[in-house]
């Protein structure tokens, strides 16, 4: 990939809603296990939905880590590449004002500045209704596998990492949503009543 | 049901049923149901925040000082200003004093987002509810400049420029693949702009998701990163260098003349392409003069932008605190956010249960316990409901009142209370306005008003951005560089049991939070925000809530096609995420309309 060119590693989704925060903790697990980049961006994009077109259109190559539900076994990594990336995200409306990431990377080729290059690498959830909950074990299981990946297609884009040297555990967001810390700090099911909707939750409490 | 009379309007609900779920282009889940009579007109209205919404409780017993990051998180659209009301409920509690700096790089950050969120929503979520983006297609480009050239200086107005929109437009429909124009009802008799209108505005609506690269720079630069830049009780967590040039993370002048530089950009799109837009769009629906609701009656705010650090009286505030009721526009009540008799939350008719019926609970008293319980009268089944039966519990959304009334919030509630006030800054904007379109002072209690207020709001934020930014230069220039007081950072100074408000006028409307603080850690957290009070259902007396009221005695072009209810719900700017909550696991794309 020519100089001028840059990289966006994007994680997106919720960490509040269970396994909806698999792309935060992805890009977290990148930052924490690479060194910076001068051609590579890594940015926890939340459900920040069309706030997120800038950086997408800054990008020539993008990466994102999300959960998708691709009707596969729970916990299964599926990778999707350019053309077939949009349908895979246009099921699943975010944000900003319930716009699919579908319609980002539409707006982005609306204004003629697209990203050449899409990879997407989702895990399909196993949870998504436990609010203030963290990731189940088989798609917290994924994100080492889901970092080896998108450093294999970095590769490929012609950019090499190198692993952190330092001890000093770098991070993305604030210490308080770490996931340690976020785990933690939960409150008991008994204090904070953890289930939504049932009409758009099934088994949900009421 | 018989109609029923309530502030002033009679809610019939013997005709059709109409239900719009979910209303699309908007930030959460939100279900209207209105009942139409013979000729197509609104006659009963009935709004449902249709997912449930917990944050407060998964709050309790963390470290008051990480809230905002988690209430940053609630939803993408209002992460600044849940931090900011986050911290300032903190510092509110435990008697912190932030420094002038950090007041100042609040107000700009508030500021730059009010012009930002103001801007996005025009262009990209409401502005469709008037331009007919495929109308655009049969637009002539020479004809489009023409018009263009008419109504601003804006420099990209030449017949080549609109040739090559609408060149790339086309290109983009043929492609199949509509985004963000899909699920719209194109070709609508309810859109009066002609094929140029609609071009200039599509080609806007491109320049303004362009323009965003610049504007989110200021958020960049003052919370270290964006999106979720950083926030701190205290103050805010910059470092201020002057001197250096290129040090990591510090704001130095370098940056400093960034900022400057992007706000006179904002300053020059806001003025020159989204307010000539608003006007020239405006004087195409000068007849539809639908969508007031309760906005004649009754509004509150919060206020915002305090001049003086740590002072929210309105010898601070900018943008005035205060509420009117009654329509009577010389009385400004006194707003006070710590009263447990004024801003009361009721669950008669949402899906929550309070110890006592009938109750209202000032938030630091709140509870949030969840009691989904359709009521007798739904049709369909108590998992998927055809009908919700509004006599009884039939919301997520809680029904917030002052005083007892259901109050609007939001951009018109804000210019009204000010031109109430005589400031000149709110009142002279609206008088040219009004001016300029022959229209009478009462026609801004309708959509279009709301819409207009939201417009020249940015235009006056886009201005408070520059003297924000002047302000900071010089009092840095001064020597003082403090951005945050941490006397008060270590738990132990603390007082065991405390408590406080946060106050914040969003883009959308008056948000509060309110935290009881027990041991160091949050025992009680509480958020009414701006979406809770437009979009509340009925309270105990059958009165209804700014949504409600606005969308009756509308007429439908076609019931099928509920464009003048996307319309008027859309000018209140919904977030509904933080209203109720967040996504449902399918996330359905297409809204249905189902005609009873």
């Amino acid at each position: 990939m020519p100089e001028s060119e840059t990289i966006l590693v994007l994680g997106i989704g919720n960490l509040l809603w269970a396994d909806e925060g698999f792309g935060i903790r992805a890009a977290e697990e990148f930052v924490r296990r690479y060194e910076p980049h001068e051609r590579v961006t890594v940015l926890d994009g939340g459900t920040q939905g069309l706030y997120l077109l800038p950086h997408v259109q800054a990008a020539s190559h993008l990466l994102v880590f999300d959960a998708i539900d691709y009707g596969l076994e729970p916990g299964t990594m599926k990778v999707v590449l350019d053309d077939e990336v949009p349908s895979f995200m246009g099921a699943k409306k975010m944000s900003l004002h319930q716009t699919g990431f579908q319609d980002v990377l539409a707006a982005a080729q609306l204004t003629g500045q697209a990203p050449r290059h899409l990879v997407l690498i989702g895990v399909q959830p196993v949870e998504l209704s436990d609010y203030g909950g963290s990731l189940r074990e088989p798609v917290r299981a994924q994100i080492g596998p889901a970092v080896d990946l998108a450093a294999e297609w970095l590769e490929r884009w012609g950019v090499t990492l190198c692993g952190r040297a330092s001890d000093e555990e770098p991070a993305m967001a604030t210490r308080a949503l770490d996931m340690d810390a976020y785990e933690a700090g939960r409150p008991s099911e008994a204090e904070a009543s953890r289930k939504g909707d049932p009409r758009f939750l099934p088994g949900g409490s009421t | 049901m018989a109609a029923y009379a309530t502030q002033g309007y009679v809610l019939d609900d013997t005709g059709k049923r109409v239900v719009v779920d979910p209303i699309t282009r908007i930030e959460g889940h939100l279900r209207i149901e209105v009942n139409v009579d013979d000729q197509n007109v609104i006659r009963n209205a009935v709004s449902t925040g249709t997912m449930w919404r917990g944050l407060e409780v998964i709050l309790k017993n963390r470290d008051p000082r990480d809230a905002w990051a988690f209430v940053e998180r609630i939803c993408g659209v209002c992460t600044g200003v849940h931090a900011l009301a986050s911290v300032r409920c903190v510092e509110n509690a435990l008697g912190i004093a932030i420094p002038k700096n950090g007041n100042t790089i609040r107000n700009l950050m508030h500021a730059t987002l009010y012009a930002q969120d103001h801007l996005v929503h025009f262009y990209h979520l409401h502005a469709l509810d008037w331009v007919d983006v495929v109308s655009a297609l049969s637009a002539d480009p020479k004809a489009t400049s023409e018009l263009a050239q008419s109504i601003s200086k804006w420099p990209k107005s030449s017949p080549g420029y609109f040739r090559d929109v609408h060149s790339r437009l086309k290109k983009f429909v043929e492609s199949g693949q509509l985004g963000p124009f899909a699920n719209a009802y194109w070709g609508s008799k309810a859109y009066k702009l002609p094929p140029e209108a609609n071009l200039m505005a599509v080609a806007h609506y491109l320049e303004a998701l362009d323009f965003q690269k610049e504007i989110v720079k200021i958020q960049t630069i003052f919370g270290g990163k964006n999106p979720h830049p950083n926030w701190m009780v205290g103050g805010m967590p910059c470092s201020i260098n002057v001197n250096e040039t290129g040090a990591v993370g510090a704001i130095n002048m370098e940056r400093l003349n960034m900022v400057s530089r992007i706000v006179n950009q904002t300053i020059d799109f806001i003025d020159n392409v989204y307010i000539p837009d608003l006007l020239a769009i405006a004087s195409f629906y000068k007849t539809w003069t639908y969508g007031g609701g309760i906005s004649a009656q009754n509004l509150l705010c919060y206020g915002e932008f305090p001049s003086i650090p740590n002072d929210d009286s309105n010898n601070s505030l900018a943008m005035p605190r205060g509420a009117i009721l009654g329509g009577d526009l010389g009385t400004i009540h006194e707003v006070n956010l710590n009263d447990l008799e004024q801003i009361q939350e009721f669950v008669d008719h949402s899906w929550y249960e309070y110890d006592t019926a009938g109750k209202g609970l000032h938030p630091y008293e709140g509870v949030t316990n969840p009691k989904f319980d359709p009521g007798p009268n739904i049709k369909g089944t108590r998992t998927a409901i055809d009908q919700v039966d509004e006599k009884a519990k039939y919301s997520w959304v809680k029904a917030p009142r002052f005083k007892g009334q259901p109050m609007e919030v939001g951009p018109l509630a804000r210019y009204v209370l000010g031109y109430a006030m005589g400031k000149p800054e709110f009142k002279e904007p609206v008088d040219k306005v009004l001016t300029d379109l022959g229209l009478p002072l009462t026609a801004i209690f309708s959509t279009l008003g709301r819409t207009a207020a939201r417009g020249l709001e940015a235009s006056w934020a886009a201005h408070k951005m520059r003297e924000y930014t002047d302000e900071l230069i010089a009092t840095i220039a001064s020597g003082d560089t403090a951005c945050a007081n941490v006397d008060k950072w270590e738990p132990s100074t603390w007082a065991k049991q405390a408590r406080g408000y946060g106050y914040c006028e969003a883009p959308r409307g008056a948000l509060g939070h309110w935290i009881n603080i027990e041991n160091g850690r949050i025992a009680n957290y509480q958020c009414i925000v701006p979406t809770t009070w437009n979009a509340s259902p009925r309270g105990k007396d059958g009165e209804i809530g700014a949504y409600e009221a606005s969308l009756l005695n509308t007429p439908m072009e076609d019931p099928e096609q509920p464009l003048e209810i996307l319309r008027t719900i859309h000018s209140f700017d919904p977030c509904l995420a933080c209203a109720t909550h967040v996504m449902s696991p399918d996330g359905r794309e297409l809204t249905s309309v189902k005609v009873r």
